[in-house]
């Protein structure tokens, strides 16, 4: 771990910030998907960088920069019954690094960390793999840690992909 | 793959027959003889988009890219201007320039034997030069440096390739179409395009003319994308909001109705090219974007602005394998690896002194629809990659084309039509047929040499001294 120690009294744990980081990747596994949009903040975002060091998520070309409506509408097709890229549906695992926890500021609700992890996604015979870093930043809502920003970077994220359909 | 026996090579009759006025045969898509005589024929003989001028600004900045199946190093030279050689040292064939694009410096030196070329692909020098003396250096072609592509042309920065001699001059073959070009370029109030940002980069398992023919297909738009535009304007309904989500402005319009489409027209053109939306489309109704329509009202006169940013067409074909989209400055490049492997890069563009937030549309258009994570990509890509497979199946053996049909259309004619007839695919195949078909002779010459003679022989280039 290589951030601060958190200051006496600070309503979260580093604990349970890592322990945040496997849960969520948990429920995308176990294709719970309305409980894992419940991790994200009201104004939370899921963002794919497609650049290299990638700075701004809308001026710059991204995979994905969605907001928690887009990702609603992205759950309730991935349910839809005429989903034809759905038959049959698609599976994925993620395997996780430790989560090092970057910054601890409860002053300003700022909890961050970084997480390299290998992910698969596969469907029918298909099998797809992927891997990189991401990174999340969370912050407490209402008592609870809630995912302000998940930024995805992919390290072949230049090179050409086929259907990612599910959550990295 | 090698075919166990020689079905189409060297027999235009045989491609002929592919295609008849209402239907193609599956092979067009599924076989690979086809395939690599696509490569050979239909790409060397038609002009065939290779880059933008704005990925090469700067004196020594090159890109390079594939076109049937040949390398190609486009650079800017010192003189200011585009010069396309092949990409391959004339030495013993290392590829000289190893990445998508970037900057030469003054040279492309290469980094097997350091032979090195100007920026025009002219020889500049050869490491330990007397080796070569008395040799007859001076007549060989590697003397004169990289072979150079011949016919290329740099339209408002977009520039295209014809590998071949033969066949139409650049505006015979594009015509009336460069339009869309024109249309886009104009948006700009300075009348200048830049390419910028990565392009996003999707594998398909299916045949490179499945896109082309889906950028006019307006009788799948209701059916396959429900799941994903139809869901999207179903769950914002449901929020009961009223403000404008930009996602939802982008995604709802492919939710219209077959009579909107039919209303909305589509125009074909000679040699393949046509467009979508002539008189309305899906581009039509966007939000307004702040000062933008003061700016191409200052540039141009609030008469002629408007003209321009009236001109919504939606889809336009440039045959044999790229679609532009005017009204949200994206262009897509169909590139062919195989018989069932195409990949599809989908750039955007930045209109040279317009506001921020409409390059930001641009982006968010593209990630939304043509991205490997858009839900809407999702729908379509499992399309093609079914009939694909489904092309295997006897029984019929062939695509059918027919809607709207009328017998003895005249396809090398420019007009307009319903918006769901498929008159711009059976364009493609006319034009298909006889691109394929220019540079072959029947017989049992060798491919490659009585059939397809080498493009860069003859190419005239002084000799470096």
């Amino acid at each position: 771990m290589t951030g601060a120690e958190p200051a006496a009294g600070s309503p979260v744990a580093e604990k349970d910030i890592v322990a945040f980081v496997y849960a969520e990747a948990r429920l995308l596994d176990e294709r719970r998907y309305e409980d894992w949009l419940d991790l994200f903040a009201e104004d939370g975002r899921y963002w794919i960088p497609a650049e290299w060091d990638q700075t701004d998520p809308a001026m710059q070309p991204s995979l994905l920069y969605e907001d928690r409506f887009m990702l609603d509408v992205r759950i309730r097709r991935l349910r839809g019954v005429r989903t034809y890229s759905q038959k049959p549906n698609s599976r994925c695992v993620h395997v996780l690094q430790q989560p090092s926890v970057e910054a601890m500021d409860d002053a300003a609700n700022s909890y961050r960390t970084w997480t390299p992890f290998h992910y698969v996604e596969t469907r029918g015979d298909e099998r797809e793999y992927f891997n990189g870093w991401a990174r999340h930043d969370l912050m407490l809502e209402g008592g609870a840690l809630k995912i302000r920003l998940k930024r995805v970077d992919l390290v072949n994220l230049d090179a050409p992909f086929g259907n990612i359909q599910l959550f990295m | 793959m090698q075919a166990p026996y020689s079905r189409y090579r060297n027999d235009p009759d045989a491609i002929r027959a592919l295609v008849r006025p209402r239907e193609v045969h599956r092979d067009v898509y599924i076989d690979d003889e086809v395939f690599e005589l696509e490569r050979e024929h239909l790409f060397a003989n038609t002009w065939v988009y290779a880059g933008h001028a704005s990925q090469a600004p700067d004196p020594g900045d090159f890109i390079t890219c594939e076109i049937g199946g040949k390398p190609l190093l486009i650079s800017r030279h010192t003189d200011g201007e585009i010069y396309v050689n092949y990409n391959r040292c004339a030495h013993k064939g290392t590829r000289i320039a190893g990445e998508a694009c970037g900057n030469a410096g003054k040279m492309f030196r290469c980094p097997y034997h350091g032979w090195a070329f100007r920026t025009d692909g002219s020889l500049l020098s050869v490491p330990l030069r007397k080796g070569y003396d008395g040799t007859g250096f001076e007549d060989m072609p590697m003397g004169r440096g990289l072979a150079p592509v011949k016919n290329f042309r740099v339209y408002r920065d977009f520039i295209f390739v014809k590998l071949n001699d033969g066949g139409p001059d650049f505006e015979s073959f594009f015509g009336d179409s460069l339009s869309t070009i024109d249309n886009m370029v104009d948006r700009s109030p300075e009348g200048r395009l830049i390419l910028e940002g990565a392009p996003l980069r999707y594998m398909h398992r299916c045949n490179w003319k499945m896109l082309v023919e889906n950028q006019t297909d307006t009788c799948h738009p209701m059916v396959a994308h429900e799941s994903s535009a139809g869901t999207a304007v179903k769950v914002w309904k449901e929020t009961g909001r009223n403000d404008r989500h930009p996602a939802i402005e982008l995604l709802a319009p492919f939710t219209s109705t077959y009579k909107f489409y039919e209303e909305f027209g589509i125009r074909v053109w000679p040699n393949g090219h046509g467009h979508t939306g002539v008189t309305n489309s899906i581009h039509a109704d966007y939000s307004e974007i702040p000062g933008y329509w003061e700016k191409m009202a200052d540039a141009y006169g609030e008469e002629r602005a408007k003209a321009i940013l009236g001109d919504i067409r939606h889809n336009t074909v440039y045959f044999p394998n790229i679609m532009v989209k005017g009204p949200i400055q994206t262009l897509r490049v169909f590139l062919p690896l195989a018989a069932d492997r195409t990949l599809v890069e989908s750039w955007t563009f930045r209109l040279a002194g317009a506001p921020d937030q409409l390059f930001a549309r641009t982006l968010l258009y593209n990630r939304t629809i043509n991205a490997p994570t858009s839900i809407v990509g999702h729908d379509d890509l499992e399309m093609y990659e079914r009939i694909q497979t489904g092309l295997r199946a006897d029984g019929h053996e062939w695509v059918n084309v027919q809607r709207l049909y009328e017998d003895g259309e005249d396809l090398d004619e420019a007009i307009v039509v319903n918006g769901t007839s498929e008159r711009q695919m059976r364009n493609q195949f006319n034009a298909w047929v006889r691109f394929m078909t220019q540079s072959m002779t029947r017989g049992m010459s060798p491919a490659g040499i009585a059939a397809n003679p080498a493009p860069a022989a003859g190419a005239e280039r002084p000799v470096a001294r």
